[in-house]
Formats: structure tokens, C-alpha cells, sequence
């Protein structure tokens, strides 16, 4: 098969510069540092620190730290290091800066089955597994698949514009349908709202289990297609003459992408931006070529999600802050910051 | 019929002379909702009801035809003897079950279908959708009577939902009979001098209710510590707790209100992560409770307190 052999074919294509894969382990590793020393519960830095060695401390800080608060970092960095490479392989595989995740109704179609299993089977587990993860990640599937087929339909895939355009009907479709159960079922009304404005609040080790398969396929996809995705950047010809079907290497992206994000949104919920801010901010200060996107954009995703699920339950504590108010609040200045100061705003 | 609008400043006993107030006892505790009412009870029309916003509602004769919208007020209005002159209920409205029940929303009032029934008094917990404006075109009167802060508001309600029927004997009967049985319950709990920790749950994401809530109001009178009040910073009424602060705080008793909307008991708290070393979860000291019990501020709240009284007072025999 001609298409194994691309990432060979497409080299001198610059690779990931050492500092910077230096850099984005140290924030990653960093963010995970705060993340576990921070929380509504004072907790000693030498009481984690034993924690995580494997030293003796009080039970009961031992039940905080290992239930609750490292599952949330862990779980925190899947989701955001999932959500901005499947961000950065989208806007590759659809040359458009705007593509992220949810672009093809993943977020739209999670939602619906969200707010179905909440509102008509409350408490329901299937092969002992919460209902409402399985219905997301059911639904983020479902529209994408939709999307896809309906987009084929109408433009061949020639064009991306076909594709996009059936990913936008679907989810307007499909939210319309969520909106419509939403306020019928007003008895569930809060729950499905704090669904949508993501959370890492109640998951543990449960959600990094359901996630961790499908984040590491996933990843190792979207990863062994940078220098492809480095080839689609320059045109679909460029792909052509390398004797590898673009149709092939847009479909397989898009299937790893939409795979990892219908994991995590089953379990986080729709969290906004990181797949749009991660990769755009690695675009403007490590360069434009997906061998440096792609690795950066998981260290750095995860690094910022897990920093602001930190602040989601520390700014107000002891309660929560929805992490989705969290990630566009900072997130959208921030970016606007990169993007003056780099004044070099392409894809 | 003719309904009569006017500012609450503009004395409404000069235009009606038959009203007197007779609820200005009320007002100092409760500013949201005070009301004046008929001064022969059950008989005499029409009375004027004092609306939040400082308006006032005048129903000019006994009404026949009353369409609820708030579940709270249907429960009401059957326990007070109102319930021959009720037509149509909305669709939250399923206590009790002799009540009829329709497919009219609260939530997204539909002004059309509501003169369908074609009332002489609208009842709604809160003016959502143009509600209020809407009925007022119809010169229909509708009275608002939102979500209780503390058992005074919710007998200020009853007192007014009886004045407004022509039922206020009963529902002045009613109060008495509810003061006495809070006042039971009150005095059946010993409150200690470390007073056990209440951590009460409206949904399996740890939203709770603060002390400034109706259902927070009632623990306060039992004495017991809320330990949702550490959070009004964030949200003053329904802050979402963190987990982490649940399990540290380690709540003596839980109380579940989301038993209906999302199937939590006993079993499913105990087997959240981090959970098992809770207090309440050891002693077996979660109690369920029905979400629509623990969210209206109607007669019902007896039932409430029949629920989680007696358990506090075993924890506290116990402790």
C-alpha cells in the first residue's frame, strides 16, 4: 500500500525542534504539578509528595488525593490534549483555521445523547457503565457518521465545503431535537445544562479508563499522519503526486479525530476552544508544520486543561466553576494576546 | 369580569372599601410577597392581592374557573378546598393526582392555549414568556407567587391563595395545623452543641442549597449545619459543591432530592470514588427524598420534615 510509505516519502520537512518538545514537557509536567497540589481541601505539597511514592499519610487525605483530585488531573489531560490535536488534525485535514472538533456536529450529536439518557433514563447503566457517557459518545458518532455520508452525497468530497455545510445542518438538526427534550423535560433541566457546560467534576478513575483506549489510538493516528497533513497544508495535488489517496488520508484522520472527541465529550462534556486555541497559539510561536503542531498541541492541550479544571474548583471553593466558562474566559484573550503580539495570524 | 391594576402605594381600601388588610403581620418577615385579604373569610368579594413588584390584583368575584401553572400552588389550592373551582393544571403539576393535569407549560406559557380554559384567575410561580402581560390583555387576572425563602413566605402563599379563592378559613386552618406540626418537629430534635452537618443534594453533579433557601431554611430550624453555606461566595442559593469538599467536610447526614431525576440512593452515593469514608455514607444516614417534596414550598414540606426529622434525632441520640 502506497499510502504506508508517505511519511518516508514526504521528508525534509522540518521536525519537532528539541527546545521546544523541552518546553512543552515541562508545562505539561508543570501543569500536572499544580493541578495536584491545588484543590478546595488544603492539602501539604510533602503530603502529595508522599502521596505519589507511596509513603504513609492520613487516610483521609489519601482518599481526597487518589479519588478525586489525580483522576481529575489525569482525566484533565486526556481531554485536553485529546481535544487540541483532534482540533489541529481537523483544521489540517479541512484546510481551515476555523475546523475544530466539533465541527461535523460531534458536540451537537453528544449532547442530544446526553440529554436523552439524563432526561429518560436517569441512574441507567449498561455493562455497568453510566448511560450518559455511552449515549454522548453514541450521538458525537452518530452526527459525524451523518455528516460524513450526507456530505459525500452532496459534493462527492471533492470539496470540503459539501462536508462542512452537512456537519453544520446536522447539528443545528440535532440541537434542535436536544433544545426540544430540554425544555420538555424541565425536571432534568439543571443537569443537562451542567452537561453542556462540561465537567470533569464527577468522573475518577471510571473516565480515564473509558477514555484512555480510544485517546491513545487516536492520538497515535492523527500522529502518524503529521507529515501527510504537512502535504495536504500545501494542496490535495501535493498529496496526489505522493501516490496516496487524499480521500483515504482524510477519512482516517477524521475517523481518529472524531473517535478521541466522542471519548472525552462523552465523559467532559462540550468543553469550548481548547481545540481551536491550542493549535492556533503552537501555529504562531513553534511554526505552522504538523510535526510540530501535532505533538504540541497534545502537551500544551493537556497542560491547559488541567490548569483550568484547577481553577474550576478552586477559584470559587468549595464550589465549582463550569470548566467551559473557564477555558473560553481565559482562553479567548489569551489568544487574542498570541495573535497581536505575533501579528502572523495564517494557517 | 374587570380587573383592577394599581400601584400598592395607591390605597387599595379606599377603592375597594370591603378589603382590609389583614396580613400586615406578614410584612415584615416577607417582603416579597405580602398580601391583603377579605376580612369575612370565604365570602366576601372582591379582594385585592398584593403581587411582588408592588402592584396589586384585584379578583372581582369568587373565581370558578382557576388554571395553575406552579405545582406548588396547585398543592396548595387542593389542600385549602379549591380544588372544585381549579380547570387545568400544567404539566409539572402531579400532586395530587386528582388534579387536572394538562399539557400546559410554567416554564414556556402559552398564552392562546391558557384562555382556551378560559379562566377567571391564572396562577404561576413565576412571570416567564410575557405570562403576566399576556393575561393582563385578556383583563384576566393572574397572581404570581414564586418560590418560598422560608416557611413564612410559603403560609404568606397559602393565606393569599385562600383569600383569593374564597377558601381563607381553610386555609387559615391550615397554617395553624402546619405551624404546629413545624413546631413539633423543631422541638423533637435536641440540637446539640456540635451540631451535625447536613449535605443535601439536588442533582448527581453536587449542586446544593445554601441556608438562604427554603429548603435551607428548614435545616437551619432543626438545627443542623449546611455545609453548602461555605459556598454563597460562588452562588448565594444552588452553588455546585467539589467533590473534594463534600467528602473533607464529611456531611453526618445526606439528604438526596434527586432519588426521581437521577435514580441516586444509598448505593450509587456510597459508590462514588472517595465516597465510602463519608460519615453519613457509614452510618447509613442518606436519606432519599422526593425531588418534588424537597422542591416546592407547598403543604408538603410536613412530609419533608417527617422524613429527615426523626433521623436526626437517632444521629443525635446516637452521636
Amino acid at each position: 500500500m502506497k499510502w504506508r510509505s508517505a511519511p518516508l516519502v514526504v521528508r525534509g520537512l522540518p521536525s519537532l525542534p528539541a527546545l521546544w518538545a523541552a518546553v512543552g514537557v515541562v508545562a505539561f509536567l508543570a501543569a500536572c504539578a499544580v493541578g495536584a497540589l491545588m484543590g478546595p481541601v488544603h492539602i501539604s505539597a510533602g503530603t502529595v509528595v508522599s502521596a505519589l511514592t507511596g509513603g504513609s499519610i492520613d487516610s483521609g487525605q489519601a482518599n481526597i488525593l487518589w479519588s478525586l483530585r489525580f483522576p481529575r488531573v489525569v482525566l484533565g489531560a486526556l481531554v485536553g490534549g485529546m481535544l487540541a490535536i483532534a482540533g489541529a488534525a481537523y483544521q489540517g485535514v479541512f484546510r481551515n483555521p476555523l475546523a475544530d472538533p466539533y465541527l461535523l456536529g460531534a458536540a451537537a450529536g453528544a449532547n442530544l445523547g446526553a440529554t436523552l439518557a439524563i432526561a429518560f433514563g436517569p441512574g441507567t447503566t449498561l455493562i455497568g457503565v453510566n448511560l450518559v457517557p455511552l449515549a454522548a459518545f453514541a450521538g458525537a458518532g452518530a452526527a459525524v457518521v451523518g455528516a460524513y455520508v450526507l456530505g459525500q452525497t452532496v459534493s462527492g468530497l471533492r470539496s470540503n465545503t459539501g462536508l462542512i455545510l452537512a456537519g453544520v445542518a446536522i447539528a443545528a438538526f440535532f440541537n434542535s431535537i436536544q433544545m426540544y427534550v430540554q425544555q420538555s423535560q424541565t425536571g432534568s433541566l439543571r443537569q443537562v445544562y451542567s452537561w453542556i457546560l462540561g465537567r470533569l467534576t464527577t468522573a475518577g478513575w471510571d473516565g480515564v479508563w473509558l477514555v484512555l483506549p480510544y485517546v491513545v489510538l487516536s492520538t497515535a493516528i492523527i500522529f502518524l499522519h503529521r507529515r501527510l497533513l504537512d502535504a495536504l497544508m500545501v494542496g490535495d495535488d501535493e498529496v496526489v503526486t505522493l501516490g496516496i489517496s487524499v480521500r483515504r488520508v482524510r477519512l482516517i484522520v477524521v475517523v481518529a479525530a472524531t473517535l478521541g472527541t466522542a471519548a472525552v465529550v462523552a465523559v467532559g462534556g462540550t468543553i469550548a476552544f481548547v481545540g481551536i486555541i491550542v493549535p492556533h497559539t503552537i501555529r504562531l510561536l513553534a511554526g505552522r508544520s504538523y510535526t510540530v503542531v501535532v505533538p504540541l498541541s497534545m502537551l500544551f492541550g493537556a497542560a491547559f486543561l488541567v490548569l483550568a479544571d484547577t481553577a474550576s474548583r478552586t477559584i470559587v471553593a468549595p464550589a465549582e466553576l463550569p470548566i467551559g466558562v473557564i477555558t473560553a474566559f481565559i482562553g479567548a484573550p489569551f489568544f487574542i494576546v498570541v495573535m497581536r503580539s505575533t501579528r502572523a495570524a495564517t494557517l | 369580569m374587570r380587573t383592577h391594576e394599581h400601584k400598592a402605594g395607591a390605597k387599595p381600601a379606599a377603592l375597594v372599601p370591603s378589603v382590609v388588610v389583614v396580613a400586615l403581620l406578614f410584612l415584615s418577615a416577607c417582603a416579597s410577597s405580602p398580601a391583603t385579604s377579605s376580612a369575612s373569610p370565604g365570602t366576601r368579594f372582591p379582594v385585592s392581592i398584593a403581587q411582588p413588584g408592588g402592584t396589586t390584583v384585584t379578583i372581582a368575584q369568587r373565581p370558578r374557573r382557576i388554571v395553575s401553572l406552579s405545582p406548588t400552588a396547585t398543592e396548595m389550592l387542593f389542600a385549602i378546598g379549591a380544588d372544585s373551582q381549579v380547570v387545568a393544571v400544567d404539566d409539572q403539576s402531579n400532586y395530587p393526582a386528582s388534579a387536572p393535569k394538562t399539557k400546559l407549560s410554567g416554564f414556556q406559557p402559552n398564552i392562546e392555549a391558557i384562555a382556551g380554559y378560559t379562566p377567571d384567575l391564572v396562577i404561576a410561580a413565576e412571570d416567564t414568556g410575557g405570562l403576566v402581560h399576556g393575561i393582563q390583555a385578556l383583563h384576566l387576572p393572574i397572581l404570581i407567587e414564586p418560590a418560598a425563602r422560608n416557611l413564612d413566605d410559603s403560609y404568606l402563599q397559602i393565606a393569599q391563595l385562600g383569600a383569593a379563592t374564597g377558601h381563607a378559613t381553610e386555609a387559615a386552618t391550615l397554617v395553624a395545623k402546619m405551624r404546629s406540626r413545624v413546631g413539633a418537629f423543631v422541638a423533637s430534635v435536641a440540637k446539640p452543641a456540635r451540631p451535625l452537618r447536613i449535605y443535601h443534594e439536588l442533582d448527581n453533579t453536587y449542586y446544593s442549597v445554601t441556608s438562604a433557601t427554603f429548603i435551607g431554611q428548614i435545616y437551619k430550624l432543626l438545627g443542623l449545619t449546611n455545609i453548602a453555606d461555605a459556598a454563597t461566595g460562588a452562588a448565594p442559593d444552588y452553588p455546585q459543591l467539589s467533590a473534594e469538599y463534600i467528602v473533607s467536610s464529611n456531611p453526618d447526614l445526606i439528604v438526596l432530592a434527586d432519588t426521581k431525576c437521577c435514580a441516586q440512593d444509598i448505593g450509587t452515593v456510597g459508590s462514588r470514588p472517595g465516597w465510602s469514608g463519608i460519615a453519613a455514607v457509614k452510618s447509613g444516614a442518606v436519606i432519599g427524598v422526593d425531588d418534588d417534596i424537597a422542591s416546592r414550598w407547598g403543604p408538603r414540606v410536613i412530609d419533608f420534615m417527617q422524613a429527615v426529622a426523626p433521623r436526626v434525632q437517632q444521629l443525635e441520640k446516637a452521636a
